[in-house]
């Protein structure tokens, strides 16, 4: 079992939450046009065998987009923010 | 090498069964070789035996990091079936089966293969049609399917919850007679004894460190046992392939997962066959030993770690007791988490990567397994000729970017299918 502390409800259980996969890359700007930038956005991903920035959903929560950094291997997670805040700044 | 037979059994008798001899070589790593193939899996091995074997190259090196087969190779299922529908995956998984029914004579070494059959069960009139269309699709390519109905399936597989009171009543399933089980370890070792037997080196607890390269072209390996120089290096380390690629400077459209199976404590036989579930992702069989082996899906979020974890048990059992209420009464044996290489469409990569010299063979998702033989087979044809046979053409990884995805499932880019 994960536990993600989240930063407005504190410690909880993974499945309180919904993974949603990858946040280390950013969507290309809509009028991009090469099919190189969208194939490395859209099916190319570093996976190394370490640290791994990915978003999670607290869906049974208070519903916030949160980035979360984890070790691929142990799990433990080193940093939890809020995806939102996190894009502001 | 010593060929198996009632005869050598007999003669070995005499000396009280001591004088069998190992099944491959513990060589020193050699300087050089024609190709190293990283991985000492069942994947890497039987490419290694298929060099050999099909292609006459036999100055091969295997190079595993721990023991053979200890990755995912002893740690799946053992389901072996062939009744995927797109093209592409449905000539390479009959190939497939087409070498498994012929590889215990073929590597004179009892791979336990046992043909019992698989169901994939329905559940409403959908997934009716579905598994109709996915029977058709086989039928025309040749291969057999039947579509049973849930009286039928009683009839042959008692003891599921066959109630209109189901959570998710039962209206049939599509069966592929063919289908069966194999015993995991014994296809690696079946397939190390063979390629040993050609001269091939399998060289165990041996790590690949980083490639060795010249003017851009992969020439070696550097290894916690010294360099080891070749002129063609392929890899099959599915669970570790972006790990290894990257050492190579290759990003590829993989994640890994971890993925949990398990086994009950040993029974008297209940069902002979394989049963997949099909309203909630459960498949399990019986093996011989008797402990029910089951597995489920993936846990969820991307890991390295060979292990899983109890939110994903929890929910693989309760599909399992809703579909089979006797299960609530057993007890769990064992447990056990393999990493897999999640492709963004589910279908294996078999293919010369982009830099010179070294080839890629994985993305099996969580259905390597059964791929094994063709796998090996059409790596080995991809290595020796320098480019794909027909059944691996469409495992290329620019299928990507040239928007030939091989889509199994149906779902888009997401490294969740299968």
């Amino acid at each position: 079992m994960i536990r993600i502390d989240c930063p407005f409800c504190g410690p909880r259980d993974e499945t309180e939450f919904t993974y949603g996969g990858d946040a280390s890359r950013a969507r290309p700007p809509l009028d991009e046009t090469s099919e190189e930038v969208w194939n490395t956005y859209v099916f190319l991903r570093p996976n190394e065998r370490g640290l791994h920035e990915e978003y999670w959903f607290h869906q049974h929560g208070c519903r916030a987009w949160l980035k979360v950094t984890r070790d691929m291997v142990s799990h433990a997670i080193s940093e939890v923010v809020f995806a939102r805040k996190d894009k502001s700044t | 090498m010593v060929r198996y037979s009632a005869f050598e059994i007999f003669k070995q008798g005499l000396t009280g069964h001591r004088n069998w001899p190992a099944l491959w070589r513990d060589p020193v790593p050699k300087e050089r070789y024609d190709v190293i193939i990283i991985g000492g899996g069942g994947h890497g091995l039987a490419t290694a035996y298929y060099l050999a074997k099909e292609h006459g190259i036999t100055n091969v090196a295997v190079l595993e990091k721990g023991w053979l087969g200890g990755g995912n190779t002893g740690r799946n299922t053992t389901i072996v079936r062939s009744n995927y529908m797109i093209e592409g995956n449905t000539e390479f998984y009959e190939h497939s089966l087409k070498l498994w029914e012929g590889l215990s004579q073929d590597l004179n070494y009892n791979v336990m293969f046992s043909q019992r059959g698989q169901y994939n069960t329905f559940h409403n009139p959908g997934q009716r049609d579905v598994a109709r269309r996915r029977a058709n699709t086989l039928r025309l390519n040749g291969i057999e399917a039947e579509l049973i109905d849930a009286k039928q399936m009683a009839a042959e597989v008692p003891g599921l919850d066959y109630s209109a009171n189901a959570r998710f009543p039962i209206l049939g399933a599509m069966y592929q007679k063919r289908a069966g089980t194999a015993r995991h370890d014994a296809v690696a070792w079946g397939y190390a004894r063979g390629a040993d037997s050609f001269g091939v080196d399998i060289i165990q607890n041996c790590e690949v460190g980083e490639f060795i390269r010249d003017q851009g072209r992969i020439t070696g390996v550097r290894t916690n046992r010294g360099d080891i120089r070749a002129d063609k290096v392929g890899m099959a380390v599915a669970g570790h392939t972006s790990h290894v690629a990257a050492k190579a400077g290759l990003t590829l459209p993989i994640e890994t997962h971890v993925l949990q199976a398990f086994v009950s404590e040993p029974l008297k036989p209940i069902f002979d066959t394989v049963i997949s579930f099909g309203a909630a992702h459960f498949y399990i069989s019986q093996s011989d030993k008797g402990g029910l082996v089951m597995g489920g899906d993936i846990d969820g979020y991307n890991s390295y770690a060979q292990r899983g974890g109890m939110p994903t048990m929890e929910h693989v059992f309760a599909a399992g007791v809703s579909f089979m209420p006797y299960l609530s009464r057993l007890k769990i044996l064992r447990q056990w988490g393999g990493v897999m290489d999640m492709t963004m469409d589910g279908s294996p990569i078999i293919c010369k990567s982009p830099i010179d010299g070294l080839y890629i063979n994985g993305g099996w998702c969580y259905g390597g397994f059964k791929a094994t033989p063709a796998s090996g087979w059409c790596f080995a044809h991809t290595i020796a000729r320098d480019e794909p046979h027909e059944f691996n053409a469409k495992f290329g990884l620019d299928r990507f970017s040239r928007g030939f995805a091989l889509d199994e499932r149906g779902a888009g880019p997401t490294p969740h299918a299968h």
